[in-house]
């Protein structure tokens, strides 16, 4: 009983992370056409942010639990500058091109930002524990969960209330969604395009920041730390269909839930446990959960 | 003269010219060639591909097949000789895809590359807990003989080098000949538009299927060469980053000729090995600039700036 309460809790916990991280790939490709290979160089920006911030905050001796506004400090701060920078800097004379090529662009991206980070943080890696254990521990049963987990999923359920009213519930959600639907008529009624894509390009880059921010205090942060995180942000987004926010909700708790049981019962396959589950949904509905299948163009 | 005839002739003086040029070369000159062709083999592979109008961001699965079925074999079947190896790599590969490719054929543009980078990961993943296989150490590789040649004796030394170069040799006239051919024509036409090509009667599926095998077998005779000239491989050679390295050198030399990924490996090869010596931490940074340079100023790849200089000429 308790090893499916343990198996539950994990999975959830493992999910809201990765909601974070998907809901931000998913938004960018809905919008931009663009599956972004650089976004889990962005996560990890936000993480080395997060933990340069929160790290010269705590050792100045001030209030530790400043540190929580440290990290989602962070993470605006790298949505804010990486974002635009990216956009007007490179993304934007790509437009129009083959989303495969984009892709390409995309991976050209992520090599270039892994040395980056490299060359601003050193090889070294970063522990900011503090913010991890400051909140104390909650008893579930048998077992005992840090309070801080708890505080990352209700940021996922946060992130996910925001983006829903944020999308459906404003002119601005309702702009975006025109020009999720056709980007040629949506400049044609005089809706500016180009500043729709900034924005959501860096609201993408936030969230992959976010993503990393409060993850920074539960890892150590390495080099290297990104290449994983999107591979697996691929399989969320890729099994609840690339562009559905409500995809990727669903896809972070199929993943989250498969692994967390793959570790509890089946530990010699958690490694490959999402991607057959990715492979699974593929074969059975090729665009993925929640996308209708489209009509092809002769 | 036909433009096969000229690729074979011009193919056949490059092999010449190798192994001519072979007693001549240090010994890090001749293993650097021989790892530059083998992951050519995989880009020569990528190159049909991307002529259907797939990218496959998971050559890496086909290559890990071709180097653990060589390493498996030389060990379970007892294969002294490194042309045997080389050959079981290749098979085991190709028959990897003829079963994936049931899948993978129905897939085109992200979801292509998606799906076969999803399946990387899964052989990578059981790589990794797979401890007969030396989990993620990997094992060690050697083969005793070249050609029956032994591999420590003088010629032998350079049998690997040799082989290599004879399987691009071959690998590059055979593909040559194959986009020549009623198929490999219809591959470009699948890209443009394969609805088509379905109404005028040819199964899009099919040849996409074929095509994926083909692939699969070059990058596995490749990772079979790199087990062999390495003389180690260990799972990373299934991992996504590495695929991706194949992506690199093949967006590099572009689809326009078969000989352009072996000169787009061994560019990156000599890049790479100078890049580690003098800025071991910029290595991925130059790389990625060089593929953005590539993709935004020449979308058809470094080879394309010959092809452009021949028709300003004539």
């Amino acid at each position: 009983m308790s090893t499916i309460l343990a198996v539950l809790v994990d999975g959830v916990i493992y999910a809201s992370w990765l909601f974070v991280i998907a809901t931000g790939l998913t938004l960018v490709y809905g919008v931009m056409r663009i599956l972004n290979m650089a976004h889990g160089s962005l996560y990890a920006l936000g993480a080395y942010a997060a933990a340069s911030l929160a790290g010269a905050w705590l050792r100045a001796g001030w209030a530790p639990m400043g540190s929580y506004a440290m990290l989602v400090l962070a993470a605006l701060l790298v949505g804010l500058v990486v974002g635009p920078l990216i956009e007007r800097g490179l993304l934007r004379f790509c437009y129009g091109r083959d989303e495969v090529v984009l892709v390409l662009v995309t991976y050209a991206l992520f090599l270039i930002l892994e040395d980056v980070i490299k060359l601003v943080w050193g090889v070294e890696s970063y522990f900011i524990y503090e913010p991890y254990g400051l909140l104390g521990n909650v008893e579930m049963g048998a077992l005992s969960y840090p309070v801080y987990s708890a505080v990352l999923v209700g940021a996922a359920v946060l992130v996910g209330v925001l983006l829903r009213i944020g999308i459906y519930g404003t002119r601005y959600g309702k702009l975006l969604t025109a020009v999720i639907h056709d980007r040629e008529v949506s400049a044609a009624m005089g809706i500016n395009v180009n500043r729709v894509y900034l924005v959501t390009f860096t609201l993408g880059t936030m969230l992959a920041a976010i993503g990393g921010a409060l993850t920074a205090p539960t890892v150590s942060v390495v080099p290297g730390m990104g290449v994983e995180t999107i591979v697996l942000a691929f399989a969320v987004v890729v099994i609840g269909g690339l562009g559905s926010m409500q995809g990727a909700a669903l896809g972070a708790l199929i993943v989250g839930l498969v692994r967390s049981g793959a570790v509890h019962f089946f530990p010699q396959v958690e490694l490959f446990s999402i991607y057959l589950v990715m492979a699974l949904v593929l074969a059975v509905r090729p665009r993925g959960l929640f996308v209708a299948a489209e009509a092809r163009k002769i | 003269m036909t433009s096969f005839r000229r690729t074979t002739l011009g193919l056949g003086v490059a092999l010449l010219v190798m192994g001519l040029a072979a007693p001549l070369l240090p010994k890090w000159a001749l293993f650097l060639v021989t790892i530059a062709i083998a992951k050519g083999m995989v880009a020569l592979g990528l190159l049909l591909l991307m002529r259907t109008g797939l990218v496959s961001f998971g050559q890496g699965l086909y290559f890990a097949a071709g180097a653990y079925a060589a390493g498996v074999g030389s060990q379970a079947l007892d294969l002294g000789d490194a042309v045997p190896m080389v050959l079981l790599g290749g098979l085991t590969a190709a028959a990897v895809a003829a079963g994936l490719g049931l899948l993978l054929a129905r897939y085109r543009a992200i979801f292509f590359a998606m799906l076969s980078l999803a399946f990387s990961m899964i052989l990578y993943g059981l790589l990794v807990k797979t401890s007969a296989l030396g989990s993620t150490d990997g094992f060690n590789v050697a083969a005793r003989t070249v050609f029956g040649l032994p591999i420590g004796s003088t010629l032998g030394r350079y049998g690997v080098y040799a082989l290599a170069a004879l399987c691009a040799f071959g690998a590059a006239v055979g593909l040559d000949r194959y986009l020549g051919s009623y198929l490999g024509r219809l591959a470009p036409a699948v890209r443009d538009n394969e609805l088509r090509v379905e109404y005028m009667g040819a199964s899009v599926r099919n040849l996409v299927h074929l095509n994926l095998v083909i692939a699969a077998a070059m990058a596995g005779v490749g990772g079979a060469l790199t087990a062999l000239a390495v003389g180690h491989i260990d799972p990373e050679m299934a991992y996504w980053t590495t695929s991706g390295e194949f992506v690199f050198v093949a967006i590099l030399s572009g689809t326009a000729s078969v000989a352009a990924p072996f000169a787009g490996a061994v560019l990156l090869e000599l890049l790479r090995s100078f890049a580690y010596e003098h800025a071991p931490n910029t290595w991925q940074l130059v790389m990625g600039s060089a593929m953005l340079a590539v993709i935004l100023f020449l979308p058809e790849g470094l080879w394309s700036i010959f092809r452009r200089r021949r028709r300003a000429a004539t």
